[in-house]
């Protein structure tokens, strides 16, 4: 590991002051991904801004009846909150599909929006990337690409988010809550990460000395209709190859309201307001699904070791919106899948 | 007799192991205590131009970073380098030794500082510059055209060929297996203390303390006295500790450097510059007859090795063990590349060559319409026929019998796909697993304390099998001891001599030792005790003397007895030693192996090609199993890595950099708990009067081998896919 400072920081007001003093600073709360990157010498902040004792760790009912969750809450946290398994259990549901239980007890949940794409070249310092090295080249474009994005990728970058959270968020139609030196603001989920376009090396819309307070959750919670299904190369402890969170409110057998996000495929959560209206006002059958299913995989572009991905997702989009419509989810506990 | 031969004792060491008074390499504390951080190559072949450590230098706390240019001498000539495991052919590695790069983390230099963090920062600052070699090549498959066939240990029978290409019913086919590299739990370290005027005490993660010991003493010009080497306990092994690694070169040069102690732990990372599975492809041709009996053999390896050494291993062959048939012609071959050399992993060779054999016998199966066990009984052979001996025992058909019992067999639909629950197509298969029932020279120590404990020394090491308490076991059962008065000592090269621990030779090996030498003090015992004023044993030969509950007795008469402190009392004798070497009597009429049937259910999701391996049995016949815990955990864990390999395990490497790219345990994927379903592990009585006085024939391999094929082959019962290409992932399924 480089050596780096350290400074902690007394309230939020003091870490956007010191990230804004510090070009080459990072923010570090739970540090389950930071860390690792530290050691593998691809990150090599200047300074860490420890944040993890601000009084960011509520979570708290909005007066529209969502839920406004603090940027520190601990990711086990939230998935076991009262609230969350009410309320919104495709998040809880999400959450618990992704890591380990001792990396859920210490990643925050803006450290989870934060977290970088597990390319192997990313992690690779002898390898061209241009995430990692601006211009140096994309290895994986014509290289080991079996876990790269499908969707939304660029010359210069194929890289995936790792995230099952954000996927959930995305689906939920989550909104980040940043502070910054200019104030205030806040921005929609599935705003937060870019696509990679040229400049790859900037994951999300965040400006200098920006951070992340808060997520909130709209009221809506598809807390009957919904699932996330995480199709990976083994049961647990592994990323996304491809994954689903499928939320619907339905009349009968009529949707009407849909949801669907994709993980594993892209830059970021992926989502198809195209796909979603097709869905809306329909019945719940599987014609319709396979419908949303292609709307949603339109523009897929497969490269040499990934094109599995496209299929695989067509059905697991499909049957995620099957045990949605049920009310079947997706279990994170057993592995068969529902 | 035997209170715990045979019986389901717990470990010995199990306590200190998990409360953590167990201590491994990397533990050892030392006075001034250093800590080396390796650099190493990142291209896969080319020469050192520029290696520029002064930046390095310049940290606080950096002592010294050695290079090749900059170290303390190491021998010159190979046979210094060669250990007892190494390959005949080949130049072994030497780490700092020139400036030559022959493999991508290859180590180039060590940065030795005050602490760990230090010398991995100033790591970072050593600059490397290459003149590199383009022509280099990682790829088996691309380079398989340059294979060149090694020696053979089984000669051709009859025309394999031609019997072949006769044949009414033929399956040829390649199976391929990817590189696999060692994760086992602890990694590899050492830890030199300098013990003053070049003494060195070298505490290292090997599965031979003694041939870490010769090595060191070659590599380093020392006499035997100057160093000793210990590997008290080892966390996880499985070949991967056979050889000495580089990190054992690197911490002793710089304690000889500095005149201090030094530790060096490699980083997960740098664990996959060393040891690994080749990759293979396994080109199997089975011909046969309708009836299922089979005119002809083919198997033809083709493996990667490194560009300076020729790491060959028995792939083919095994159907000369399982499978009767006229013809047979098996052959090996090697592919040169520009990475590290293979090690011995796990049932080395079996692993992947009884994989593919399997997966052909369960292809011929579906060509001849026969059931898989009935092929596999039609041709079964009672004879090794590459040298026509007959088995010291052979209980393979109780295998088949009992495993397929368990599993509920009779209740199979043969027809592919036909089996579903719901949205899963569920598969039952099945596999045969072979592997040989070696045993070594080891000696063993005894001393026997006139309080009735005894010390039992060796040094083997016992690299988390079992070896402390099987040797405990058959110490007490021989002395007549409780086991809590035995005290077993291993792995340390001052110890009576014994080789690697490997090949699943050291429970037989080290537990008639043990008889032996135990026969040495129960003989002497026998004589101070007829001795003794009024002996009850007066005039009692001394073979009809044992060793019971503490006490020299008449056998068969406990009455006549005196007891163990009595009669060393009697002799003056406050402790009696006896060490003996033993050696197996040699015995070139009979073939030695054990067997296994192995039994795999999966479940698949039709639409989304999930594999669930939900149910395995695994009926071994190996001979009498000393401990029947320790035994089945083998076993187990044998089963939980045969799925690794069967699902998960593969090195991937990106050729155009010949770098591996998933050099860690997130990506580099071994079974989660979650993946791990039903293990039922059978023990088919196989009583074996030839191969040895207690029956023993060693549990270490077999486990594996057969599970990742049945497998393979349940998937294609539930799926009618045939991947003949590992590890099975959903994508495969999917194509």
């Amino acid at each position: 590991m480089i050596n780096f400072q350290y400074s902690r920081a007394s309230d939020v007001a003091d870490a956007i002051l010191l990230l804004t003093a510090h070009p080459g600073a990072k923010l570090i709360a739970g540090g389950t991904n930071l860390i690792d990157l530290m050691k593998e010498n691809v990150e090599v902040p200047s300074r860490l801004i420890d944040v993890s004792r601000l009084p960011l760790r509520k979570i708290e009912e909005t007066p529209d009846g969502g839920l406004r969750i603090g940027a520190l809450v601990p990711n086990s946290d939230l998935a076991y909150h009262p609230l969350i398994e009410q309320r919104y259990p495709l998040l809880a549901s999400a959450i618990l599909a992704g890591a380990s239980a001792q990396l859920r007890n210490m990643a925050s949940v803006g450290g989870n929006l934060m977290q970088r794409t597990r390319c192997a070249y990313f992690y690779d310092t002898a390898t061209p990337c241009n995430k990692r090295a601006p211009g140096s080249g994309c290895s994986a474009i014509d290289g080991l690409n079996r876990n790269h994005a499908i969707l939304g990728t660029s010359v210069s970058c194929i890289a995936t988010n790792p995230s099952d959270m954000s996927v959930a968020l995305a689906a939920l139609g989550a909104l980040v809550h940043i502070a910054g030196p200019s104030g205030e603001r806040t921005m929609a989920l599935t705003d937060f990460h870019r696509l990679p376009g040229d400049t790859p090396h900037v994951d999300t819309n965040l400006e200098v000395g920006e951070i992340i307070t808060a997520i909130e959750l709209p009221p809506r919670g598809f807390g009957r209709n919904y699932s996330y299904l995480k199709i990976r190369d083994r049961l647990s402890y592994a990323f996304a190859l491809v994954s689903v969170a499928a939320a619907l409110e339905l009349d009968g057998n009529a949707i009407r309201e849909a949801r669907v996000a994709l993980g594993g495929v892209a830059h970021k959560p992926w989502r198809s307001l195209e796909a979603e209206t097709a869905l809306r006002g329909h019945a719940a059958t599987l014609e319709h699904f396979s419908r949303a299913a292609d709307l949603l995989l339109q523009g897929a572009r497969a490269h040499a070791h990934n094109g599995f991905k496209i299929e695989l997702a067509r059905r697991a989009i499909v049957r995620t919106l099957t045990q949605a419509a049920s009310a079947t989810p997706q279990s994170q506990a057993h592995k068969k899948i529902a | 007799m035997n209170a715990y031969v045979g019986t389901s004792t717990s470990r010995v060491d199990g306590r200190a192991k998990v409360t953590g008074a167990a201590k491994y390499a990397g533990e050892f504390a030392a006075d001034r205590l250093l800590h080396g951080f390796v650099v190493e190559a990142t291209i896969p072949r080319g020469r050192i131009a520029r290696l520029d450590t002064s930046q390095a230098l310049k940290v606080k706390g950096v002592l010294d970073v050695l290079t090749h240019a900059h170290r303390p001498p190491l021998a010159g000539k190979d046979e210094a380098w060669k250990d007892e495991v190494a390959p005949e052919e080949g130049s072994p590695f030497r780490p700092l030794y020139d400036d030559g790069v022959k493999f991508n983390g290859q180590p180039i230099a060590l940065v030795v500082a005050e602490d760990w963090e230090t010398a991995k920062f100033a790591a970072t600052l050593v600059r490397v510059g290459y003149q590199e070699e383009q022509a280099f090549a990682t790829d088996l498959e691309a380079e398989r055209g340059k294979a060149a066939e090694v020696k053979q240990p089984h000669k051709p029978r009859g025309d394999a060929a031609g019997a072949l290409a006769a044949s009414a019913v033929r399956h040829e086919a390649d199976y391929f297996i990817p590189t696999e590299h060692h994760n086992p739990m602890e990694l590899y370290a050492t830890t030199v203390v300098w013990d003053g005027n070049g003494r060195l005490t070298v505490y290292d993660k090997t599965q031979g303390v003694q041939n870490v010991h010769r090595y060191l003493c070659n590599v380093f010009g020392k006499k035997p006295d100057d160093i000793r080497v210990l590997s008290p306990y080892v966390g996880g092994a499985f070949g991967s500790g056979l050889r000495p690694q580089y990190q054992v070169v690197l911490a002793t040069l710089g304690a000889l450097a500095l005149k201090r102690s030094v530790r060096v732990v490699l980083t997960r990372q740098q664990m996959y510059g060393l040891g690994h599975r080749p990759a293979t492809i396994e080109h199997l041709g089975l011909g046969a007859k309708p009836d299922g009996t089979l005119d002809a053999v083919t198997h033809e390896a083709t493996a990667i090795t490194s560009c300076y050494e020729d790491f060959a291993r028995n792939d083919t062959g095994w159907a000369e063990q399982l499978y009767k048939s006229p013809n047979s012609r098996y052959s090996h071959k090697l592919v040169r590349l520009d990475v590290s050399t293979p090690s011995d992993m796990r049932a080395p060779g079996a692993a992947s060559g009884v994989c593919a054999l399997e997966c052909a016998m369960d292809e011929l199966a579906v060509a001849l319409k026969l059931d898989p066990i009935e092929l596999r009984l039609k041709c079964y052979s009672d004879s090794d026929q590459s040298e026509d001996l007959p088995y010291t025992s052979k209980q393979l058909r109780a295998c088949y019998a009992r495993g397929a019992e368990a599993f509920g067999w009779n209740r199979r639909n043969p027809t592919p796909r036909a089996m579903r629950d719901g949205k899963e197509l569920v598969g039952w298969s099945m596999a045969t697993g072979v592997w040989e029932a070696l045993q070594m020279p080891v000696a063993v120590r005894i001393v026997l304390s006139a309080n009735g404990h005894a010390e039992v020394s060796c040094a083997a090491s016992d690299i988390g099998t079992g070896t402390y308490t099987i040797v405990a076991q058959v110490a007490a059962d021989a002395l007549g001891l409780p086991i809590e008065n035995i005290d077993v000592r291993l792995a340390d090269s001052t110890l009576p001599q014994a080789p690697v621990e490997g090949g699943s030779w050291m429970a037989a090996s080290s537990a008639h030792a043990v008889l032996e030498a135990a026969e040495d003090i129960r003989r002497e015992l026998a004589l101070l005790a007829s001795t003794m004023p009024s002996s009850p044993l007066a005039g009692v030969d001394a073979a009809d003397v044992v060793l019971v509950d503490g006490t020299i007795a008449k056998d068969g008469e406990k009455s006549r007895a005196v007891s163990i402190t009595d009669a060393m009392r009697h002799g003056k004798l406050e402790r009696l030693e006896k060490q003996k070497l033993n050696h197996f009597a040699e015995d070139k009429s009979h073939a030695r192996n054990t067997h296994s049937a192995v039994f795999a259910e999966v479940r698949v999701d039709e639409q989304l090609g999930v594999i669930r391996v939900t149910r395995i049995v695994s009926a071994v016949a190996a001979g009498r199993i000393l401990n029947t815990k320790t035994g089945r955990s083998q076993i187990m864990g044998g089963v939980v890595w045969g799925i690794g390999m069967a699902l998960h395990e593969e090195t991937a490497m990106d050729h155009r950099f010949g770098r591996i790219m998933n050099a860690n345990i997130a990506e580099y994927h071994i079974p989660a708990n979650a993946d791990i379903h039903d293990i039922d592990v059978i023990f088919v009585d196989e009583r074996d009067h030839h191969i040895n006085r207690l029956g023993v024939k060693g549990l270490g391999e077999i486990g594996i081998v057969g599970v990742p094929a049945a497998i393979a082959n349940a998937v294609y019962h539930a799926t009618g896919k045939r991947i003949r290409r590992f590890p099975i992932t959903l994508d495969k399924l999917l194509a």
